[in-house]
Parts: C-alpha cells; sequence; structure tokens
C-alpha cells in the first residue's frame, strides 16, 4: 500500500473515532439535561424528598451538599495553603520533599471508597462523631487535600521569581514577600483551583455513604442556631446530600416517580459542575485583569 | 544604653519570628497530609489484616476461594470468604474498559493535537474538561436507564453485569485517558515533527512513527491512570454489575467488584466481626492495587525521562 493511501484512510479512521465521541459525549450531555430539566421547578429544588409517595423533591439535599462543601472548604483551604506554600516556597529537593510529594501521589490516587472507610473508622466510630456533616466534611477534606495542594502549589510557582526577589529587596522577610506579594499574585489561579475541586466535591458520593450518611432528617429553615438537632446550620446532624441520594433511590428507593427524581437530580448536579467550571473561568480571567495592569 | 541596643541587637526580630511561625505552621499543613496518608494506609492494613490474623482465614484460601458468604463455615469449619470473584470481577471491568477506551482516547487526542487543532480546542477540549468533572453517581444513573436496558435488549439477560459495568467506566474514563494523552502528544517537541515532514514523511507516518513513540510513556501513563481510576470507582460500577458475588461466567451474568461489595456490605455488617474484617481486607487489596498503580505510573516515569 502506498504511503499517500495509508495516510488518507488513517486519517479518515480518526475523524471517525473523534467524531464517534463527540457524538456520545455529545449524547451523554444532552441525555442527562434534556430528560432532567422537565423535572425540575423551584418545587422540586425547595420541599423535602418524599419516601413512599411521588412528588418530593431534593431541598434539603441540595442544602446538604452545599453546607458540606463549604464546611471542606473552610477545613481544607487553609491546609492546603499551607502545605502548597511549603512545598514551594521552602521545601529543600531532599528525601522528605520526595517522600511527602509521594505521599501525596498515593492520597489523590486512593479510591474514594477507601479514603470514606477510613473517615468512617476514625471520626464515626473512634471519634463518635456518628454520621454526621463533620465526619463527611473531614472525609472529603483528605480527599480534596492533594489536587487542591497541587493546584496552589502550581499556581505559585508560576510566579515569577522578579517578584520575589522584589520583596527581598525591600527588607521583607520571606514570609512577608509569601503572604503580602506571592500569594496575592497567585489568587487568581488559586481560585480558579479551588473553585474546580469544589466541583470534584459536590458530585463525590462514595466517600460520604459511610461519613455523612444516607438519611436526610427533617430541618428547621427557620431555626439558625447551630446547637439545635433540627437547625440547618447543626455539623452534627446526618446529612444526605445530592450525589448519594441520586445512588440511593436508584439502588433501594421505593417511591413512584424515583426515576424522574434522579433524572432532575442528574441534571442539577451536572449543570452545577458547568456551573462551577464557568466560574473558575470567569473569576480568574476577571481577577487576573483586575490585578495585573492589562 | 550600650546594654539596651546589645539586646535590641541580638533578640529576634518581629519579622524574623513571624518568618519562622510562618514556616512551621506551613510545615505542619504538610505534615498533616503526609500523617494522614501513613494513617490510612496502617488503619486500613491492620483491620483489613485481622481477618488472618485474628479470625485465621488462610490468605491462600481469601485470594483464591471461589465462595464469598461470611456468614457459613465451610466443611474445615473456615468461614467462606473467597474474595476470587470480586477481585477478578474487579479486574475484567477494569482491562475491558482500558482495552475500549484507549483506541479511543488516543484517536481523539491524536485528532485535537495533530490533525484539526483548530476544533480539537474549540470543540473537544471544553467538552472533555466538563465531563471529567460530572459526577460518578450520574454515570450510573445513566449505565441503569440507559446501558443495562440496551445490554438486555441485545445480549438478553438481566443486563446487569461485566458488560453494562465496562460501557460505564469506559464512558467514564474516557475524558481522563484523552486529556492526559493530550498533555502527552503536547510535550513531544515541534521540531520532531518538522524533521520527519521535511525528511518527506506523510503526516500519519510522521505521527505514526515518531510523535507517538516520543509520547509513548505519557500515553502509558494516561492509561494506567485511567486504569486505576476504574479500578477504585465505586458508585456507578455498583450501580450496574447486578451485586452477586460469584465468579463471572459470561459478559452479562450479574457479577461484583471489591468496590460495590464494600459499598453494599459494611453497613450491614458489625464492626469488629468476621464479617466485617473480611470487608476490610477487601479494602486492603484495593488500597494494595491502588499503590501498585502508583508505583507503575512512576516506573513508566522514569524510564521516559531516561530515553530521552
Amino acid at each position: 500500500m502506498n504511503p499517500k493511501l495509508s495516510n488518507r484512510i488513517a486519517i479518515s479512521i480518526l475523524y471517525v473515532i473523534a467524531s464517534t465521541i463527540v457524538v456520545i459525549l455529545a449524547a451523554l450531555l444532552g441525555f442527562i439535561i434534556i430528560s432532567g430539566l422537565p423535572a425540575i421547578n423551584w418545587h422540586f429544588l425547595t420541599s423535602p424528598a418524599r419516601a413512599f409517595t411521588a412528588g418530593g423533591g431534593i431541598g434539603i439535599q441540595l442544602f446538604n451538599s452545599f453546607y458540606l462543601l463549604i464546611l471542606t472548604m473552610i477545613i481544607s483551604f487553609p491546609i492546603a495553603l499551607g502545605a502548597g506554600i511549603y512545598l514551594n516556597e521552602y521545601a529543600k529537593q531532599n528525601w522528605v520533599t520526595s517522600l511527602v510529594r509521594t505521599a501525596i501521589e498515593i492520597l489523590s490516587s486512593l479510591p474514594s471508597v477507601v479514603v470514606g472507610l477510613f473517615g468512617f473508622l476514625i471520626f464515626v466510630v473512634q471519634f463518635g462523631f456518628g454520621f454526621s456533616i463533620l465526619s463527611g466534611a473531614f472525609a472529603l477534606t483528605f480527599f480534596n487535600l492533594p489536587l487542591l495542594t497541587r493546584s496552589i502549589e502550581e499556581a505559585l510557582a508560576a510566579v515569577p521569581n522578579e517578584q520575589r526577589e522584589g520583596g527581598l529587596a525591600l527588607g521583607l522577610s520571606k514570609w512577608e514577600t509569601v503572604i503580602h506579594i506571592i500569594v496575592p499574585a497567585a489568587l487568581p489561579t488559586i481560585l480558579t483551583g479551588v473553585i474546580l475541586s469544589a466541583g470534584r466535591i459536590f458530585g463525590e458520593a462514595a466517600a460520604l455513604i459511610f461519613t455523612a450518611g444516607q438519611s436526610a432528617p427533617a430541618l428547621n429553615f427557620t431555626d439558625w442556631n447551630p446547637f439545635n438537632i433540627s437547625s440547618p446550620l447543626n455539623p452534627m446532624r446526618p446529612a444526605e446530600t445530592l450525589a448519594v441520594h441520586i445512588w440511593k433511590i436508584n439502588s433501594e428507593g421505593i417511591m413512584p416517580d424515583a426515576k424522574a427524581i434522579s433524572s432532575g437530580a442528574s441534571a442539577v448536579l451536572v449543570i452545577s459542575v458547568l456551573g462551577f467550571n464557568l466560574l473558575a473561568r470567569f473569576v480568574g480571567h476577571r481577577l487576573f485583569k483586575r490585578f495585573t495592569a492589562g | 544604653m550600650n546594654n539596651k541596643l546589645q539586646k535590641q541587637l541580638l533578640k529576634r526580630s518581629k519579622a524574623a519570628k513571624l518568618e519562622r511561625w510562618g514556616k512551621t505552621i506551613s510545615f505542619l499543613a504538610l505534615m498533616l497530609i503526609t500523617v494522614t496518608v501513613f494513617a490510612i494506609i496502617i488503619f486500613v492494613a491492620s483491620k483489613g489484616l485481622s481477618t488472618f490474623f485474628s479470625n485465621h482465614v488462610n490468605l491462600i484460601d481469601f485470594l483464591t476461594g471461589k465462595n464469598w458468604n461470611p456468614n457459613v463455615t465451610n466443611s474445615k469449619g473456615q468461614p467462606e470468604v473467597g474474595a476470587l470473584p470480586m477481585i477478578s470481577g474487579s479486574f475484567v471491568v477494569t482491562i475491558l474498559s482500558a482495552l475500549l477506551a484507549t483506541p479511543f482516547a488516543i484517536g481523539t487526542a491524536i485528532f485535537m493535537n495533530e490533525i484539526s487543532p483548530h476544533r480539537g480546542a474549540k470543540i473537544l477540549q471544553p467538552v472533555i474538561e466538563l465531563l471529567v468533572g460530572i459526577p460518578s453517581v450520574v454515570y450510573g444513573f445513566i449505565g441503569l436507564t440507559v446501558v443495562v436496558p440496551a445490554v438486555r435488549s441485545v445480549f438478553g439477560g438481566s443486563g446487569f453485569g461485566i458488560l453494562a459495568g465496562t460501557f460505564v467506566l469506559f464512558v467514564m474514563i474516557l475524558p481522563t485517558v484523552t486529556s492526559m494523552s493530550v498533555d502527552a502528544l503536547r510535550s513531544v517537541p515541534r521540531y520532531y515533527r518538522e524533521a520527519a515532514l521535511a525528511l518527506g514523511a506523510t503526516q500519519w507516518q510522521t505521527i505514526y512513527k515518531v510523535v507517538l513513540r516520543a509520547a509513548t510513556p505519557g500515553m502509558l501513563t494516561a492509561i494506567v491512570f485511567g486504569m486505576a481510576r476504574a479500578f477504585g470507582e465505586a458508585l456507578a460500577v455498583q450501580m450496574v454489575i447486578g451485586n452477586a458475588a460469584l465468579l463471572p461466567t459470561s459478559l452479562v451474568s450479574p457479577a461484583s467488584t471489591l468496590t460495590s461489595v464494600l459499598t453494599t456490605g459494611i453497613g450491614n455488617t458489625v464492626m469488629g466481626s468476621l464479617q466485617n474484617n473480611a470487608l476490610w481486607s477487601l479494602a486492603l487489596v484495593l488500597l494494595i492495587m491502588s499503590l501498585i498503580f502508583n508505583l507503575v505510573i512512576r516506573l513508566i516515569g522514569r524510564k521516559g525521562a531516561m530515553s530521552k
């Protein structure tokens, strides 16, 4: 076969493969959105789920997902920021650093179900937190830390060295340079990383089944005292999130409209992830413009 | 006066104190992550090994036994905890989905990077980025409503099984493997392509004989990464595989994986009982496999770095 012919054949095969993939992916997205949209309305988004009858919503699950996301971020962001700063600004090239990097890599590749089981063992059983938002937030912190640390480290590494030299030349200590110059300069990239990881946390379920639990007790949305058991802010109550809810009603749900609810909830999840992606782009772009002369 | 000056000079300045504080705190944050990783490994290992040390299950029986029924004891007076059905289920879905995903992912990556970079960046890139972020339960739900009925009507049976699991994992790991393969292709220097084209090679010859060879370590890393993800995926697989702890006999009969048994079982057993310990042993197998995948990725990276 002459090279020209085989070139043409190979390239047409590549076209076929690429278009197949586009069709599969577009069909997937289209299916999620189109089958889910009819189910979504204000009632669906705000009313509590019903176990046995049709017409339940996802209000509590949606609130739980966001609350868990915020708590996880509050716990994991400072740790990841500190770790990222140390790795990029202070760490020397030695065996300790490479051990730490290996550990972070291992953590990022652990199956989330293993992270969830560890959270179950430590927080739910050992520390006696029970199935609670707090246990879930800690489990998600483990799940989130490696990627967030890496994205913060990369954001810091992308700041040009002249900035550090400038800070040191003005007589600032290294720490002051990092806090007052490097971190603000890297902030748009850091925020993009945070928002993208928020999308990942929002959809995680396997790590939450045994930590945040699979039940969503009724909440009293007029009671904002975190120490009351029915308060939405109470971190010690069990909290089924949206992703766990989809899994739960598909494996053991008995309400007649389980399929419609899962379609709607899946669409809400995917639209939220899409929203996080767009927000990440927008925020990164906007802040970058604001912080730089460009 | 002299004394005061001496004191001032010998004392740590405010900035130096702050520096020390900052360095310590950021170091502690880093150590917290490291300690957590070791804690996870130690805790899971100690729980998982207690099946063998305190319940005296034979390790070989555990890995090769075909019957998983921890409530029942067999003729030798040993509980029936043969994990072979789950282990083989996990490996079969992982390998099949990787075999299916590899040609598509690499083909798409070549298309995006070599043949039509403009369309690749405009259409494929954003879609793939979005798909990487789709939660796994959503894939599981789609598998349940679309893939399982399709498998049922085409191949018969209940539709639940390895084949459905493979399709779901295929779509799930495809975006990850594709975007990592694109990175691998992108890191091949431009002058490799220019040199090949200047020698009179066609586009396909350039891709096949030069670019793909140079990008092989990166591509392998992408595939192993996809396999690691498939191996550890829990809910999406659990929803479509049928959850029968039987040795898979065909692609369309219900089966189970390590993760699916863990998600369905751990809530129904009592901490510290043999049934529970046996599940932790499955988690340990999962952990060890994840470490092995990690090691393989490292070895590929090292080999790739050496040949450059």
